[in-house]
């Protein structure tokens, strides 16, 4: 038999059932580890443990069925506060990191695409802080941000950064972006590599400046790359929990998200309302990645297939 | 923008090389001063200055005093993400060669609901996992740690493994089986082979991202004997209890953190082939 032959024949229903048999051990254990705690979180979010008095005031105890109360407890009175303030965070943490990343990015992607010698070494370098652990990454910032530390002696000032404030926010801030900025270049440059060279050589024939090069070729041309760099780190940023809780620390207002609310409600064993909260920040960013992908018809997969065929 | 090479002008070069200096600044200063902290005195802990003197290795050895417990932490490190990077590598492999080579149905569905499932935010999978472990008596044990960050794992292993498979060409396999082999002595015998570097590079890439696991390992251990390293560091307390022992916690970052910058130092080529072939932290 020709190969020819075997590959139209590995396009019927054999080669189904093959990738089926190929593909079962990874959705078996996805199933386990990510659809069985999805869809337990739902059916946890509608109870509630604990002693609790019933209508006719019996004391009862264990977790009891309590409807959608732990939502609708979130958004009222003490919790709705809470919530709305670390909804807050979060949206305020994940637009001002992934924009300030996006704009470092692809500056330091534009740097690194020019450069001839040297070259290596910074890449080498710019993985140095993708691969230091947030949770030390975050302890190494909050010793900068020290009163008597570096930081302070270098802007001639004495800013209690890791106290409650704005102070805080602008830390975890910076911090994230220096671990994440170089990730996003990275993958810019990746971007960048698969640009013909031709293109910039009709600009200049056409007379076109430096700027209106960037903005009407390169920009364009990267923006796939780019896209799909922005799109997984707006999710990233939306479930952030080891920076501020490591750098900041636990219930501070200043810098809680929704990861930390569901954390700390989970660690004090109030698993429904936890389950609650969990559900509700799955939601926004399951939201958000379909508004993403519709909205700026981000194709993560032909992207990616895109550049894995180069 | 690109100027070809041979056509880059003076001022042009001056400005490529501050920018070259300015990344290197700003991705090594920070990391430089936890290792400069590090290798101070105690009591000069809060010194300024850009090298450490006296040079001192007190802070590293108060990291590995037998009261920390450490050295255990580090072991409970390794356990936990090196078996998560065997199991993810033993089941997405073949996920990864069905994605990248077999012609079926649904293939971009399935491609599109594997890597979603990375993007799940930690917290929503463990906690109805923390109730769960809890009642199976799971917590503070190793498989509580392992199992869930199979969730982040291997849908970037399956990614990752993916593009390399693609990037392998198709006659290979063909070849090896006009000489009689089935697609699966084909797979093992000749695509397996030639495919070590990119699982290798997978195998690293996993490895960092479950070293660097924290809100896990967090929540499923109460016991200081069975924390990973991540969460150790975090919770090392002075000896005035109040204090926080910064030279210490430096001096355990910067143990933590050299292996992996060593490794990725190492093979910092295939490792952005495979980030960027991933997109996927």
């Amino acid at each position: 038999m020709t190969a020819v032959a075997r590959r139209a024949r590995g396009a019927t229903s054999g080669a189904g059932r093959l990738a089926a048999a190929l593909l079962s051990p990874t959705f078996v254990v996805l199933g386990l580890v990510v659809g069985y705690p999805l869809v337990a979180a739902l059916r946890e979010s509608v109870f509630r443990e604990g002693t609790d008095l019933d209508e006719s005031g019996f004391v009862v105890e264990g977790s009891r069925f309590v409807g959608v109360d732990n939502y609708t407890a979130i958004f009222a009175g003490e919790s709705a506060v809470r919530f709305w303030n670390a909804f807050g965070n979060t949206t305020l943490f994940t637009v001002i990191t992934v924009a300030l990343e996006v704009v470092i990015g692809v500056a330091m992607a534009l740097v690194m695409h020019h450069a001839i010698r040297w070259r290596g070494i910074v890449r080498a370098s710019i993985l140095v802080p993708w691969a230091v652990p947030t949770a030390v990454s975050a302890l190494l910032w909050r010793w900068i941000f020290q009163a008597d530390g570096v930081a302070n002696s270098i802007i001639g000032q004495q800013i209690l950064w890791t106290t409650e404030g704005w102070q805080a926010k602008f830390a975890v801030i910076l911090a994230d972006v220096w671990k994440t900025a170089p990730f996003v270049g990275l993958l810019v440059l990746a971007g960048l590599q698969i640009i013909p060279n031709d293109v910039y050589e009709a600009a200049r024939v056409d007379g076109a400046s430096p700027w209106r090069q960037f903005w009407r070729i390169t920009l364009p041309l990267v923006k796939p790359a780019l896209l799909v760099a922005v799109l997984f780190r707006v999710l990233d940023a939306l479930r952030m929990f080891d920076l501020p809780f490591v750098l900041i620390g636990s219930r501070k207002e200043s810098v809680e998200t929704l990861s930390m609310v569901a954390f700390d409600e989970a660690s004090s064993l109030r698993f429904g309302p936890a389950a609650a909260y969990a559900t509700i920040l799955f939601v926004y960013v399951a939201v958000t990645a379909l508004v993403f992908v519709r909205l700026l018809g981000a194709d993560v997969i032909g992207a990616a297939r895109e550049r894995a065929r180069k | 923008m690109t100027a070809t090479h041979a056509k880059a002008t003076l001022p042009r070069k001056v400005l490529t090389f501050a920018g070259l200096g300015l990344i290197l600044l700003y991705c090594l200063a920070p990391f430089y001063w936890m290792a400069v902290s590090a290798f101070r005195r105690p009591s000069d802990q809060f010194e300024l200055t850009a090298l450490p003197a006296p040079f001192s290795l007190d802070n590293l050895t108060a990291v590995f005093s037998p009261g920390v417990g450490f050295g255990r932490s580090l072991l409970n490190s390794l356990v936990v993400a090196g078996t998560t990077t065997v199991l993810t590598l033993i089941i997405g492999v073949s996920a990864a060669y069905a994605l990248a080579r077999l012609h079926f149905r649904f293939k971009n569905a399935v491609a599109a609901l594997i890597i979603a499932t990375s993007m799940f935010p930690g917290i929503s999978l463990l906690v109805p996992l923390l109730a769960l472990f809890t009642d199976i008596g799971w917590i503070n044990t190793y498989q509580s740690m392992i199992v869930p960050s199979l969730s982040f794992a291997l849908p970037l292993a399956v990614w990752n493994l993916t593009a390399f498979f693609r990037q392998m060409p198709e006659e290979l396999e063909q070849a090896a089986m006009i000489d009689g082999c089935t697609r699966g002595q084909a797979f093992r015998k000749v695509i397996l082979p030639l495919a070590a570097p990119g699982i290798f590079t997978t195998a690293i890439i996993t490895f960092i991202a479950a070293w660097n696991e924290f809100i896990i390992a967090l929540s499923m251990v109460n016991d200081s004997t069975m924390q990973t390293a991540t969460v150790a560091i975090s919770r090392f307390t002075g000896a005035y209890g109040f204090d926080q022992p910064f030279g210490t916690q430096m001096a355990a970052g910067v143990i933590v953190t050299v292996p992996l910058v060593v490794v990725v130092l190492l093979f910092q080529r295939r490792i952005i082939a495979g980030l960027t072939a991933g997109g996927v932290k």
